[in-house]
């Protein structure tokens, strides 16, 4: 049966389906309702879990770090300037192989500040070895956070998994949503039970010091790791979820209406729900149009290729930007292209535009989308509403 | 051979006359096979782990410079999940830079929240691990990379961070100081703790020969004479109180603990009696505080 959920309290009660041991967590909107509403779930005893309450984000991603090699399930969550006090540990969490499960409420990073949604954090620890998902809605955010336990707690993986979710957006807007049975989460997820962890028995030692003669092989494996084992589980995981649960789950990403498509979106996140409208509306006008949403962006799905190369243009839209240079989804469009041009796989290469909209809350319309898909230019970082009259006083 | 009932073994490379390598093994052979340990970034950690091999074992964790207080935060809230706590110590250890300065906030956060961990600081007075910089903990005038005597400097500026007072402000169960050349003494203080439920804090003076610029071999001579001149006195609070002091009938002259140390040559000189005259304020201090003299 569908509740009437807002995304936070949704995703909160997914979580505690999942049973994590230790939730450890700092105040920072627009990610705070999440955690508010496990720490009532304990409260509640609807939850039996430990909630500690740090004094930082870096000491909430410390703590569940601490937790999860301890031998338990482990959650946090947190947003733009609280992602990024954590950047250290969450390399640390990786590099330690361990597969902490957390959600990132995507929020704009400061100066100036500005609480409301891009997807710009994110972006600051994309080279972390996190294998990162991107929700498009509610019902989504919920159902990978189920899959992103089974995911990152393969004993072939043992990689930490953001599950992002735009800021507001998703966090709070309201939603019919589809809360699983307990039955059916405990049949799909396994208890966590670690190939090591911190045990009087048997003492390991975690966190040594390596030099140059291993360092090199560490990191080789976590992209080995990210590039094949995670890229499979991802699919299987979709596929087996799809079953159990009986609602489509796509893996790596989700492609809407690509088939004979001359000109396809890419994109990640809840701006894929205005994009697909878009489609929508141009199909009944016999426009070929279609959408590939990114769902899985770190490992980054190059096969995306395949699809894409059928187009005669592709438009990716970001909801961020490496200043001074592309934006973050583009570079990897691109670049997956011209990778798999020369390895002459491919003949040709559709244009690649590249758009930059929605910084800091920054509504998108449909019309804007519907004014991008007209666009003849060639654009690579073009800024979406820009407002000349607001410009004077940044330049 | 490996003796079974050592906990921290020897093959680690700490220079000679460490005394935080001493402290370390007297720490876990006094907590027990029984302990988990978690470890910032530091000296410690580097002479202990070097991959392939560890001196640790016990289970042991090292994850970054200043999250000690907080990773082990995360061990105690899962093992009281899985109904362990009770048979397993914790402790989250530093060195004073990881713990009083980079590291402190994530310790105020264990003991404000008042984990069942026993924390310690390894106090060698500056960053030696990097090389000698002077952090929080380094004393008055004391000669270090970062705070170099010369002309236009007499060394370290100010007093070093009282530890023990901040850890009783926030309402540690138990909070001692220790040092190694009073090791049975640094034992018990260790096993005390531990029997106590909550956040438990103690202090040791680490000396460090490569950056006190003392003989490797006079490591325990420095260590006694830091005590037994009044500047390091040796204390218990239990719930906030003052329980034990370790006193003399007489303490020795300032003097002899610093003319065995390089970084406080420059202290002697004449030019600098300002200096020495603190140091010698800060001991009647120490008197007065705790009581050192015997009456």
């Amino acid at each position: 049966m569908k509740q009437f959920l807002e995304g936070a309290q949704a995703i909160a009660k997914t979580v505690s389906l999942c049973k994590p041991a230790v939730i450890s967590a700092y105040p920072i909107t627009p990610q705070t309702h999440i955690v508010e509403e496990i720490a009532t779930l304990i409260a509640n005893g609807q939850l039996n879990a430990e909630f500690v309450n740090v004094e930082s984000e870096h000491s909430a991603a410390s703590c569940v770090l601490g937790a999860v090699a301890s031998g338990v399930r482990a959650y946090s969550s947190t947003s733009s300037q609280g992602l990024l006090l954590m950047t250290e540990v969450l390399f640390n969490i990786a590099g330690m192989r361990l597969p902490v499960v957390m959600c990132c409420v995507n929020r704009a990073v400061s100066a100036p500040i500005n609480i409301w949604n891009d997807q710009q954090d994110i972006m600051t620890v994309r080279d972390a070895g996190l294998i990162l998902l991107f929700a498009e809605n509610i019902q989504e955010a919920c159902d990978l956070h189920i899959q992103a336990f089974k995911i990152a707690e393969d004993k072939d993986i043992m990689l930490p998994t953001i599950i992002n979710i735009d800021g507001f957006i998703l966090s709070h807007g309201y939603e019919p949503v589809e809360i699983p049975q307990q039955e059916l989460v405990d049949k799909f997820l396994p208890e966590y039970n670690p190939p090591y962890k911190l045990d009087v028995n048997n003492p390991l030692t975690f966190g040594s010091l390596i030099g140059p003669e291993y360092y090199l092989e560490t990191r080789y494996a976590i992209h080995e790791t990210l590039n094949n084992e995670v890229k499979k589980k991802i699919l299987d995981v979709a596929e087996e979820f799809t079953k159990i649960f009986a609602r489509k789950s796509y893996g790596l990403f989700e492609e809407y209406k690509t088939q004979d498509a001359e000109t396809i979106f890419v994109s990640m996140g809840s701006i894929s729900g205005p994009i697909k409208d878009v489609v929508d509306e141009l199909r009944y006008k016999q426009q070929k149009v279609g959408l590939l949403r990114i769902i899985s962006y770190r490992p980054f799905p190059q096969e995306i290729v395949k699809v894409l190369s059928k187009a005669k243009k592709v438009i990716v839209i970001d909801k961020s930007i490496s200043l001074g240079a592309q934006s973050p989804l583009y570079q990897d469009v691109v670049s997956s292209f011209y990778i798999t041009l020369q390895s002459d796989a491919i003949k040709t290469l559709p244009k690649v535009v590249g758009y930059i909209c929605g910084l800091g809350g920054r509504d998108v319309s449909k019309e804007e989308i519907f004014e991008i898909y007209q666009e003849k230019d060639f654009v690579s970082t073009k800024f979406v509403s820009v407002k000349q009259e607001n410009l004077g006083s940044f330049i | 051979m490996i003796d079974e009932k050592i906990l921290f073994t020897a093959g680690h490379t700490a220079c000679a006359g460490c005394a935080q390598s001493l402290a370390a093994r007297l720490v876990i052979d006094a907590s027990g096979k029984n302990t988990i340990v978690v470890n910032n970034t530091g000296c410690l950690e580097v002479f202990s782990t070097g991959y392939p091999y560890t001196s640790w074992r016990v289970p042991f964790i090292h994850s970054l410079f200043e999250n000690a207080g907080a990773v082990a935060s995360g061990v105690e809230s899962a093992l009281n999940y899985l109904g362990l706590k009770n048979n397993i110590n914790i402790i989250a250890q530093a060195g004073d830079g990881g713990f009083a300065d980079i590291g402190l906030q994530a310790f105020s956060g264990l003991w404000e929240r008042g984990h069942d961990i026993l924390t310690i600081c390894y106090d060698n007075e500056a960053y030696m691990n990097t090389g000698v910089q002077r952090s929080g903990t380094t004393p008055i005038g004391t000669n270090t990379t970062t705070s170099p005597v010369g002309k236009g400097s007499t060394g370290n500026l100010r007093w070093k961070k009282n530890l023990v007072d901040i850890a009783l402000a926030h309402r540690c169960v138990y909070v001692a100081t220790a040092s190694v050349h009073l090791p049975v003494d640094l034992q018990n203080k260790v096993k005390k703790a531990l029997k106590i439920k909550g956040p438990k804090f103690i202090h040791i003076l680490s000396p460090c020969p490569l950056g006190w610029g003392s003989q490797p071999e006079d490591t325990i001579e420095v260590a006694t004479l830091a005590v037994e001149t009044g500047f390091w006195p040796l204390v218990e609070y239990e719930n906030g109180i003052l329980t034990k002091v370790r006193k003399y009938k007489q303490l020795k002259p300032i003097e002899e603990y610093l003319k065995l140390q390089k970084r406080f040559s420059h202290l002697l000189k004449e030019e600098n009696k300002e200096i020495l005259a603190m140091w010698k304020q800060k001991i009647q201090e120490n008197i007065k505080k705790y009581q050192l003299l015997e009456e």
